[in-house]
């Protein structure tokens, strides 16, 4: 049966923006509802969606699919599984959210929420893309937009921000596409995942370029764009930059999803095409993963900006999923095939991506709320805001410690799976990066006494207390993560099957040896 | 097919001679405070042409003039983008303030005789006459490149252009002896059948013929290091030819070196248009390197101009250096996918030309500071300014993207051997990008949301939503326009 409801949720901002579009742009009230009007129905088809979706399958479900350009196999074909789900879901409930955290954009409203629909459509589009040429359109489509906001409505160093993230991005999208080519010329003429991850494996078997292995050259040549993207250390230059300049509501994109779509696009495509080569690569993997939660974390530990901060500890929090991703190969032969490992190393990185757009969205919202009153961020210029405003100081301690990974909480349930499922294999590096809660722990509370403890910064004595549509931005988000974290199989039940899936394609068509 | 048969398929071309007459005619007898006037007759003369064109569309492959030219879709197909360009700059002229002062009449009829000669270029299979109509559009672009003639820079871009001009016409002519001497004809498939049965020892005359050739090749197209005229020219000359030259003559010079190449020096290897370089000669690595070369040389330089219409420019040698990369893999999608680059480039190319001849009129200036905050100050035009440069980089969904995505798709297509070329372009791609983005950053992060001039006025509108619309929907679905180019697929072969 076809219900076209995956459609419905990649065209409803576009219905959004061709209704702003009759809008005269001294309406700002009107565009703000409109854009509230789309994202919030495209948060309403996103529940639809998983009310119907059908966990205990693991393969695509809601498949769509028809010809765009028949003479070069493209089609617009779109389907959802448990990897792409938990995105599907929390895309359109932070666009949501932004559209209320960017209530007051006042400069040239009307351009900002176009774009920021059209940012939607893009992000949740690769989500669903299940044509290659379709997800690498979608994937470029979110950059100009993001350019824009970040560009026009940022901080003050924004324009070299701006330039940066779509520089260093289109850096990896054009190696993507090289990769995208290579392999629908070498795998049959197709760029239909469901096929090429049936074929690809085979027939990219002892296939070699200039004496290398074609499945690895393709592999880094894909790992690279991606690595961009989540980022990875040491591509990872453009991430501080770009969320601190960008407006609060971007941010909140920006780490809420943006990230996601690196590791998204690695379980896809790099696992899913080619499995051989995550054998290989597993081990680096795993190194990057420390790299990034060691490095990530003691630049956090430097900040002075609360926002830069925030922003460091995204890079130190990808670093877990990187290593529960990389715990997959303990289902080999080699490490005794400890399926329950991989499974949970897997499961630890979908549900660790699903937990940082919560968190990190949390947290740059509530950064947002203090800069938008105090005009600043610097963590040592606050002390003892608690006592001016105690609900932001609650919403806050909520925030921080669903950054830091207390138990009771959802990050802990992800970065805890990550650990167990990466454990058997790379013992030595697990152990290094459980240091990395430490400085997690670390820097979160430092932030945490010296702004909201200590003697009273005067300044600040009648600074207003959180509001209620900035409370109804960060609410739902601090519901969800405690949420999670008392009943963590809500979530994992969702993607078990198919992380199930994604294993047996590693373990069957990649160990062919 | 002797001389007086053919001139039955010659019609486009009596149109355009037509054309030619006419304009003169109404130049003299004309009204002399309509200055309008002549320009109306020419563009009906051009729509005459075109409907001439499009009768005389071939379904088969024919030599005409005892083999001097060529009747085939394959010319057919850049004929049709020559006078596609050619109207929409003939249109543009009409109603720019460039001109103002300065007889329109001889402008037109030299633009027509420009377009008899690009018609020749595209379907010339004789070294004499691809020659002849090479210099037919040099003379008339070096003339309509100095028409300014109360300015400066458009006298000096002028000489500028014929010095170049000369020399490289020399050397090609130098290059054309070589074959000559060779093989003891002028007609292409004459000479490709004696260089097939050339003793080897011979080969190192005719590379050195195909690199003098390549100069003259490489001039019309502006390929690096035959470049040295096009930034100067394109500065100096009026904003309209600019546009015209970075357009039409490139898309004949592509024409010509297809067919050069392909009818002379290779030899088919199977259906279609696949294609060998004759006794593995190495003009495919020589066009590789070339291409390299000039989409590197051309897009660094871009990096550092400070005037719009000079990055353009230099952006138009970079583009001429993805299109020449699909030749090397002498494939049928290689051809296929410069053909369909350059309906691309035409759209957005233009599009970018005609946004900077109305930001001339309205302040008098091309220099990339004066673009501050233009984005609000005219809304409509920023915004189409914004998709053209998109464009230009090749970002989706934009006709660029899908251009570049099938020259790409060739290149890789031709096997590992050509990675190299592929991640080279790709490269390029990500480094334009810089300097087209400065373009919209002038526009839109500088300055001031507040201010506003007037508008672009409904003419200009027009013609832009006339090219911004298909730069757009071709990048969603550009199956028509593939059609197109796979019909056009087809050269005359003996």
């Amino acid at each position: 049966m076809q219900t076209h409801i995956l459609s419905w949720l990649i065209w409803l901002p576009v219905a959004g923006i061709v209704a702003m579009m009759f809008v005269p742009r001294e309406r700002k009230d009107i565009i703000k509802v409109i854009a509230a009007v789309a994202t919030g129905l495209q948060t309403w088809v996103a529940v639809i969606l998983l009310l119907n979706y059908d966990s205990s399958l693991g393969t695509f479900q809601f498949l769509e699919k028809m010809d765009w350009i028949p003479a070069f196999h493209i089609h617009y074909s779109l389907g959802v599984d448990g990897l792409s789900l938990p995105m599907v879901l929390l895309t359109p409930l932070l666009s949501f959210l932004a559209v209320f955290v960017s209530w007051n954009i006042d400069r040239a409203t009307k351009g900002y929420f176009a774009l920021f629909l059209l940012l939607d459509t893009g992000m949740i589009g690769v989500f669903l893309a299940l044509d290659f040429f379709l997800f690498y359109v979608f994937w470029e489509v979110m950059l100009l937009p993001m350019y824009f906001l970040i560009g026009m409505w940022g901080g003050p160093q924004r324009e070299y921000a701006a330039i940066k993230f779509f520089l260093y991005t289109l850096v990896g999208s054009v190696l993507m596409l090289v990769a995208m080519l290579a392999l629908y010329f070498t795998c049959g003429q197709t760029f239909d995942f469901i096929t090429l991850s049936q074929t690809a494996p085979e027939q990219l078997q002892g296939v070699t370029w200039w004496g290398l292995s074609a499945i690895r050259v393709i592999w880094v040549l894909l790992f690279i764009g991606f690595a961009i993207k989540v980022p990875i250390f040491p591509l990872h230059t453009w991430l501080p930059l770009a969320h601190v300049e960008a407006p609060t509501a971007i941010s909140v994109i920006l780490a809420g999803i943006l990230l996601k779509m690196g590791l998204y696009g690695m379980l896809r495509i790099n696992y899913g095409f080619l499995p051989e080569a995550v054998w290989w690569f597993a081990g680096t993997l795993a190194v990057l993963g420390l790299i990034n939660v060691i490095w990530g974390a003691l630049c956090a530990l430097a900040q002075k900006d609360l926002k830069k901060l925030v922003a460091y500890s995204s890079i130190n929090h990808m670093g877990y999923a990187l290593l529960g991703m990389a715990a997959v190969v303990a289902a080999g032969a080699m490490q005794g095939e400890n399926v329950q490992a991989a499974q949970a190393g897997l499961a630890g990185a979908v549900f660790q991506m699903f937990n940082h757009g919560t968190i990190s969205a949390m947290l740059f919202i509530l950064v947002g709320v203090v800069y938008d009153r105090a005009h600043h961020r610097e963590i040592e210029g606050f002390g003892g805001l608690a006592k001016p405003m105690p609900i932001y100081a609650g919403v806050t301690m909520v925030a921080f410690f669903a950054g830091l990974g207390l138990p009771g909480m959802s990050g802990f349930v992800s970065e805890f799976l990550s650990f167990v499922g990466a454990f058997p294999v790379f013992k030595v590096i697990v152990i290094l990066s459980t240091l990395g809660i430490l400085l997690n722990a670390a820097y979160f509370l430092r932030a945490y006494l010296k702004i909201f403890f200590g003697p009273l910064n005067e300044k600040y004595a009648t600074i207003p207390e959180i509001n209620g549509r900035e409370l109804f931005t960060v609410v739902p988000l601090a519901v969800i993560t405690i949420g999670l974290g008392v009943f963590p199989h809500l979530f994992l039940n969702l993607v078990k099957n198919t992380i199930d899936v994604v294993i047996t394609q590693v373990v069957q068509l990649g160990n062919l040896f | 097919m002797d001389n007086l048969q053919s001139l039955t398929y010659f019609a486009p071309e009596w149109g355009l001679i037509a054309t030619v007459v006419v304009v003169l005619l109404v130049d003299l007898i004309r009204n002399r405070r309509d200055d309008r006037q002549v320009g109306t007759w020419f563009v009906a003369g051009l729509i005459v042409t075109a409907l001439l064109l499009l009768g005389n569309t071939p379904d088969h492959t024919l030599s005409l003039f005892r083999d001097a030219v060529a009747w085939d879709p394959f010319s057919h197909f850049f004929k049709e983008i020559v006078l596609l360009s050619s109207l929409f700059v003939a249109v543009v002229v009409l109603n720019s303030r460039e001109l103002d002062g300065y007889p329109l009449g001889e402008f037109y009829m030299l633009l027509g005789i420009m377009i008899l000669g690009m018609f020749w270029m595209v379907t010339s299979i004789d070294l004499l006459m691809a020659y002849l109509a090479i210099e037919i559009v040099s003379l008339t672009s070096f003339v309509l490149a100095g028409y300014l003639k109360r300015s400066r820079r458009s006298n000096e871009s002028a000489l500028k252009y014929v010095i170049y001009g000369a020399f490289s016409s020399g050397l090609m002519l130098f290059g054309f002896s070589y074959l000559f001497g060779l093989t003891g004809t002028t007609k292409f498939h004459a000479v490709a059948a004696a260089l097939r049965n050339l003793d080897p020892s011979a080969y190192g005359a005719v590379v050195v013929a195909s690199i003098l050739i390549l100069a003259g090749f490489g001039y019309k197209i502006s390929a690096v290091p035959f470049h040295f005229w096009t930034p100067d020219v394109y500065e100096g000359a009026p904003t309209a030819v600019t546009a015209y030259l970075s357009v039409a003559p490139k898309a004949a010079g592509f024409a010509l070196i297809i067919r050069f190449f392909h009818d002379v020096l290779a030899v088919p290897t199977g259906e279609g248009l696949a294609w060998s370089s004759i006794g593995n000669l190495p003009w495919p690595q020589l066009l590789a390197i070339l291409s390299v070369v000039t989409m590197t040389l051309g897009n660094l330089v871009a990096l550092r101009q400070t005037s719009v219409k000079r990055m353009l420019a230099y952006s138009s040698i970079a583009h001429a250096g993805y299109m020449l990369m699909a030749l090397p893999v002498l494939s049928q999608d290689g051809v296929f996918a410069i053909l369909l680059y350059l309906v691309m480039y035409l759209l957005m190319n233009l599009g970018a030309f005609f946004v900077v001849i109305v930001v001339e009129n309205r302040i008098a200036s091309e220099q990339f500071e004066d673009y501050r905050g233009l984005g609000w100050k005219m809304p409509y035009l920023g915004v189409l300014m914004t998709l053209f440069m998109f464009s230009l980089t090749g970002l989706p969904p934009t006709a660029g993207f899908i251009g570049k995505f099938y020259l790409f798709a060739a290149v890789i297509k031709a096997g590992s051997a050509y990675y190299w070329l592929a991640l080279v372009g790709v490269i390029n791609s990500v480094i334009s990008l810089y300097y087209y983005l400065r373009v919209v950053k002038m526009m839109y992060l500088k300055g001031d949301p507040q201010e506003t001039l007037e508008g672009a006025g409904r003419f200009y509108r027009s013609v832009l939503t006339l090219l911004a619309l298909p730069t757009l929907l071709l990048g969603l679905y550009w199956a028509p326009v593939a059609e197109w180019v796979r019909q056009s697929l087809l050269l005359f072969k003996p």
